[in-house]
């Protein structure tokens, strides 16, 4: 059987569920700016973000480059950087590397224009004209195997693990084996399960890739380490405990379910890209959603599947996310929120494939055109850059 | 109360997840798995929706087996049926004393 939908075809061979243009502020000194232009313009999203000025250089390239990966991301068409002047992220390199990309790219300088108002009135010019210059683009039909989704599980409990991230892991195995791409990450909740996920590394555990998952859950957990705190007490959250998580190792083992069981291929670093490789990939990056989300959209998924036990209502700028609640109690509060119900799992009510069959349904649904519960709702702010260093 | 139910995820589990709402001390639970065996157990104390119960006797120091893997060890004896949670489980990674 074969599987499309409909999407917007790029210029550089990836396509897009989405057609945006992305306002980008280079420097969180720029972000007012950025939101005065998206308030007045239709068809544009900001990243706005808290990074950009008085890191290390480490991190300072970080924000470059993530910020440049959301702008060749397939849901943007176009993209205004919004630079203050003097900030310590390459704001030329962003134009040029989108631009590259085959995107038209604007750039306003809130110093050289001389001031806000001025900045803004640029801005809403620019903004206007590069929506008027990509709205009129038509959706093609699309096949399943250019879809690259990015998994991820919050405000989980203990329902997560036997019914929501089941119901991931099916979409997951089946766009795995119909030649797409799938990216998972949340690295912290590795704990206690990297040996079942480097089991099923490509080359085994003691391969390359089946070390390098090792690697990244050591990385994470001597971070904690490092500032001589115990992580419990941060994770599992409060959230978690209250619903019947007791401890790290337990909501990990849940959360990795909904990396379905196909081979992973191999570990992309934050700023990385999928540019054409197929099947199941980390990322790694840590749980939290501000930084997950931006990390997952700038790696070029067209859209995420989010799992929740107690009620995650939150979305990122330019990446639908669907909504799959594994908890009957909380989907019947929280409807409104949450695009599938898979308490039925836990009631009896139906199958983890039949679910499964209704998130992929949904899937082809909104990559071609159809908002989530989110995104109808505009609740869709949560975006954040994972920096190494401290503010300097 | 007899429908309350439970679910054991492996064979190696000494813990079963309930998911009823307002199970109390003393009430019957039927855990499952999934062969589609049951058992009836007695609670000991009251648990939330989703919260785990012992499916066996499990001695202070022992490791708890939930999806046939460790998340945890028992900081006291637990019965048969006595409630599970960060009261009498810690878990052993992510801390910087082990």
């Amino acid at each position: 059987m074969s599987y499309t939908f409909q999407g917007y075809r790029r210029a550089n061979g990836k396509f897009g569920s989405r057609n945006l243009v992305a306002v980008i502020p280079s420097v969180i000194c720029a972000n007012d700016v950025g939101q005065a232009i998206c308030r007045q313009v239709q068809g544009t999203i900001g990243y706005f973000h808290h990074q950009g000025c008085c890191q290390l250089p480490i991190d300072l390239k970080r924000v470059t480059d993530t910020l440049s990966n959301l702008g060749q991301s397939p849901n943007v068409g176009a993209a205004l950087v919004v630079s203050l002047g003097c900030e310590g992220t390459d704001a030329n390199r962003l134009v040029d590397e989108i631009s590259a990309a085959g995107k038209p790219v604007e750039i306003i300088r809130i110093q050289e224009l001389g001031g806000t108002a001025r900045a803004i009135q640029a801005g809403i010019d620019a903004a206007q004209r590069l929506v008027q210059q990509i709205s009129g683009l038509q959706r093609e039909t699309v096949d399943v195997s250019e879809v690259v989704m990015a998994i991820k599980c919050g405000a989980s409990d203990t329902t997560s693990g036997m019914a929501s991230n089941c119901v991931i892991g099916y979409v997951a195995d089946k766009l795995v084996d119909l030649g797409a791409t799938v990216v998972f990450g949340e690295t912290t909740e590795f704990l206690g399960g990297e040996h079942i996920l480097a089991r099923r590394a490509v080359g085994g555990e003691n391969g390359p890739v089946g070390q390098k998952i090792y690697e990244i859950v050591k990385r994470m957990e001597d971070r904690a380490k490092a500032i001589g705190e115990d992580m419990r007490g941060g994770q599992p959250t409060p959230g978690n405990i209250a619903g019947g998580l007791s401890s790290i190792e337990e909501k990990s083992l849940g959360a990795i379910v909904k990396s379905g069981t196909r081979p992973i291929q191999g570990v992309l670093e934050y700023t990385d890209r999928i540019d054409g490789q197929k099947g199941l990939w980390i990322k790694d990056a840590p749980g939290r959603e501000p930084e997950i989300l931006t990390g997952m959209a700038a790696t070029g998924a067209q859209f995420m599947m989010f799992s929740t036990g107690r009620g995650a209502p939150q979305g990122f700028p330019s990446m639908p996310v669907i909504k799959i609640c594994g908890n009957p109690n909380t989907y019947e509060r929280m409807q409104h929120d949450m695009d599938l119900n898979a308490g039925r799992i836990i009631t009896g009510e139906a199958t983890i494939e039949q679910v499964g069959e209704e998130a992929f349904q949904e899937m082809l649904k909104v990559l071609s055109g159809k908002m989530t519960k989110n995104e109808a709702l505009g609740y869709f702010g949560s975006m954040d850059i994972f920096c190494l260093g401290p503010v300097i | 109360m007899n429908d309350c139910l439970a679910l054991k995820v492996t064979d190696l589990d000494n813990v079963a997840t309930i998911f009823a709402n307002g199970v109390k001390d003393g009430a019957q639970v039927d855990v499952h798995d999934k062969k589609g065996n049951s058992e009836i157990i007695k609670v000991i104390g009251d648990v939330p929706y989703g919260h785990k119960i012992a499916v066996k006797p499990i001695r202070k120091g022992e490791l708890i087996i939930k999806y046939g893997e460790e998340i945890g060890a028992a900081t006291r004896d637990i019965e048969k049926g006595e409630y599970v949670h960060v009261h009498n489980l810690e878990a052993l990674r992510g801390r910087g004393d082990l």
